[in-house]
């Protein structure tokens, strides 16, 4: 079992998230080239390694959040607010 | 190769079986091939085997980076079925299923495929009039298909849960009578020793660490043993795709995920038939030869390289399972274990060349590629070998994506989890 540590919520299994995919995908401006489109919706890095991902808290207090995980070893280095209002809230309060 | 036949068992059998030969040679790499094909898991070693069979190519060696059989090929669920629906799918995997028929004889290698028959199962009045909508589709195509009835459920797989309070009440089903199993570990040495036969180099601990280039052409590989030059280089790694893709300079469609699958201790005979569950969850299940239940169900829903799968997956497994056979309950698991998959942006495979001269792909086989494996081989090799993709193989191009022509069954868009 993987256990996320929620900024909100404290430690979780990820049973109680959803995943959703690699976080440095950007969707590019709408009168961007087709090419940056197809790159975007499309191709992934798909690294084996470090990884940044989406996970939402589905069972939780349903933030967005991205997560550093390794994709071999599944160690999780970090966990931060997908919202980067929110993170740097989070940041304001634990300095 | 000496064949094998009632006649060498009898033989050796006679003589305490101590000296039969090695069923394919341990060659060293040479320094050059007309086609490497990189891989040796049932889809690389078919395509090595249909170039040399088919394709009159026969300087061919397979690179294989542990032993052959060692990734996906030995981690499935070993089902064989053809029930597909888009246009494409359903006439490769049609093809696939009449080369499965022969393949024991063609080999010369007892695969055990087992054409038991397959049976979806439909939970709901909708469930059973999609099912009757797949069955039309697959007859119009000439693959057999049969509607089945709760009362005919009741007699052909009577340990299902049949009682009001089911969780999943059994409406009927539909079934591929000419689907089934075959043994997965059988189909990749077979198809390693009649290649061997044919004079293919299998070249096992070989690790591919980088491409060889001349310009824009890539001339051969780089691995653990040395360098290997090759005419062309295919690459059918399955899981590791992206990494192989990431060392020639691609990008491409897909995401490694883990899929677990399950083996009980083994039962008497128990069930006939393979059963597949969907929509509501999704369970397969079916009785190997040696009486272990083999099962499986979803993806880990995450990227991962692991090759180990997680708990959460077990217990909606082993939930899903109990639901639909109570009988269940009280077997106990063997052993689980878990395979990394290429999952594409809509659910199907790529048999194409690639942007780079010299390199050609087999990849993204998602949750399907052992029942692929006949078919996947012989398109590869045609593909390899005429350097145009097979009528069977076209839809499966590597730029499908940019055109919009996916082939994406389940119509989840490009979601690779949900495939």
């Amino acid at each position: 079992m993987l256990r996320i540590k929620c900024p909100f919520c404290g430690e979780r299994d990820h049973s109680e998230f959803s995943y959703g995919g690699d976080a440095n995908i950007i969707y590019p401006d709408l009168a961007a080239s087709m090419e940056a489109w197809i790159e975007a919706v499309y191709r992934r890095e798909n690294p084996k390694g470090p990884h940044r991902e989406r996970w939402q808290h589905t069972d939780g207090c349903r933030l967005w959040l991205i997560v550093e995980r390794d994709t071999l070893t599944h160690e999780i280095a970090s966990v931060m607010p997908a919202n980067a209002a929110l993170a740097s809230l989070l940041d304001g309060q634990s300095s | 190769m000496p064949r094998y036949s009632a006649l060498s068992l009898i033989k050796h059998a006679i003589t305490g079986n101590r000296d039969w030969p090695r069923a394919w040679p341990n060659p060293e790499p040479k320094s050059s091939y007309d086609v490497i094909v990189v891989g040796g898991g049932g889809h690389g070693l078919a395509t090595a085997y249909y170039l040399a069979r088919e394709f009159g190519i026969r300087n061919v060696a397979v690179l294989e980076k542990s032993y052959i059989g060692s990734g996906n090929a030995g981690r499935n669920t070993t089902i064989v079925r053809s029930n597909y629906m888009l246009p494409g799918a359903t006439e490769f995997y049609d093809f696939s299923l009449k080369l499965w028929n022969n393949l024991s004889h063609e080999l010369n290698y007892n695969v055990m495929f087992s054409p038991r028959g397959q049976i979806l199962l439909a939970h709901s009045p909708d469930a059973l009039d999609s099912a009757a909508r797949r069955g039309n589709i697959m007859r119009r195509h000439g693959i057999a298909a049969r509607l089945l009835s709760r009362a005919d459920m009741q007699k052909l797989v009577p340990h299902l849960d049949y009682r009001p309070t089911a969780r999943f009440p059994i409406w009927g089903g539909l079934m591929q009578p000419t689907a089934g199993t075959a043994r997965h570990d059988a189909v990749v040495w077979g198809y390693a020793r009649a290649a061997a036969a044919l004079g293919v180099d299998i070249i096992q601990n070989c690790e591919v660490s980088g491409f060889l280039r001349d310009g824009g052409r890539i001339t051969g590989v780089e691995t653990s043993r040395g360098q290997i030059r090759a005419g062309k280089t295919g690459i059918a790694v399955a899981g590791h795709t992206s990494r192989l893709g990431e060392m020639a300079g691609l990008s491409l469609p897909i995401e490694s995920h883990l899929l677990q699958a399950f083996v009980s201790e083994p039962l008497k005979p128990l069930l006939d038939y393979v059963i597949g569950f969907g929509g509501h969850g999704h369970f397969y299940i079916s009785q190997s030869d040696k009486g272990g239940m083999v099962f499986g169900g979803d993806l880990d829903m995450y990227n991962s390289y692991a090759q180990r799968g997680n708990l959460p997956v077990v217990r909606d497994v082993a939930a899903l399972g109990v639901s639909l056979m109570p009988c269940l309950g009280r077997v106990r698991l063997l052993r689980h274990w878990a395979g990394v998959m290429d999952m594409t942006m809509d659910g199907s495979h790529i048999i194409d060349r690639t942007p780079i001269d010299g390199l050609y792909l087999n990849a993204g086989w998602c949750y399907g590629g052992f029942k692929a494996t006949p078919a996947s081989g012989w398109c590869f090799a045609h593909l390899l070998a005429r350097d145009e993709p097979d009528r069977l193989a076209a839809p499966f191009s590597l730029d499908r994506f940019r055109r919009g022509a996916m082939i994406d069954e389940a119509g989840v868009g490009p979601i690779p989890k949900l495939h």
